[in-house]
């Protein structure tokens, strides 16, 4: 589903197959809208990059790559904001349980990134208390 | 000669330069490839100093940084040396949320780089 609302805000709603790569199906479009909603380079990279971990994260640790399973995407892009909820059919985790990789003793360990990432480039991130699903916003800051 | 898909490798005096093809390092598939390339660089062909020049370089994922982070402790165990340059402020930054701009050496520009060895 793609709507572009009288408002100049534009959504879409749609269901990823769990393959590596399928978040190119939403993230292209997404990213030309931020552009075409006047978003800079610099903010379109962190929400991409925040959008491609939540999706990552979804399709491989959330369904494990399961053929039959999902990731519900709806993303809604206007000048000021972009949210974008991500949910997946696994059973969930407790993001509070992620280790701080930036603790020295972590620093070297290849993996566990993507949720401060996420954290850092958006403005608010939220779980679910199953910890299936994680809605991602970003408001820009606006000029004086 | 090792064939290389995902970077293109180079020679200054001692010092290998390796700059990256994709734009973007975010395909999992893409990233295997590439951490077998440069883990290679430093298991087979015994390259001791590495300079990453990033310039092509527009977006990565932490799965990306994830095989950076392998390659530079393979470099150390081989008492081998990398640096990293060329690299953009959005990527600069992704550096330094996840605080490995304590753990890479990083330059700016590729001959600060090979001249740091």
């Amino acid at each position: 589903m793609d709507a572009q609302q009288s408002t100049g805000c534009w959504q879409r709603e749609l269901d990823l197959p769990s393959e590596r790569g399928a978040s190119r199906l939403v993230m292209d479009d997404l990213l030309g809208q931020l552009g075409a909603h006047g978003w800079s380079e610099a903010e379109i990279f962190g929400v991409h990059l925040a959008a491609e971990e939540a999706i990552t994260n979804a399709i491989v640790h959330g369904n494990k790559l399961h053929p039959a399973k999902r990731v519900h995407v709806a993303c809604e892009v206007s000048p000021a904001r972009v949210w974008i909820e991500i949910r997946d059919q696994g059973d969930g985790f407790d993001p509070a349980a992620v280790p701080d990789c930036t603790a020295d003793d972590r620093l070297e360990v290849p993996s566990g990134r993507g949720v401060m990432l996420m954290k850092s480039f958006m403005t608010r991130i939220e779980y679910n208390a199953k910890g299936n699903e994680v809605v991602l916003e970003k408001r820009r800051v606006t000029e004086p | 000669m090792a064939t290389h898909r995902r970077i293109d490798v180079s020679k200054v005096g001692d010092v290998t330069v390796v700059k990256f093809l994709d734009k973007k390092i975010l395909d999992e598939t893409g990233i295997q490839e590439l951490g077998a390339e440069l883990f290679a660089l430093v298991e087979h062909d015994n390259r001791k100093s590495i300079v990453l020049n990033f310039s092509n370089v527009e977006f990565l994922s932490s799965a990306a940084l994830g095989k950076l982070i392998t390659l530079d402790r393979k470099a150390k165990t081989a008492k081998g040396r990398l640096k990293m340059s060329n690299i953009r402020p959005e990527i600069l930054e992704v550096f330094q949320i996840t605080k490995l701009n304590k753990v890479f050496d990083i330059r700016g520009e590729e001959a600060e780089a090979i001249s740091a060895f």
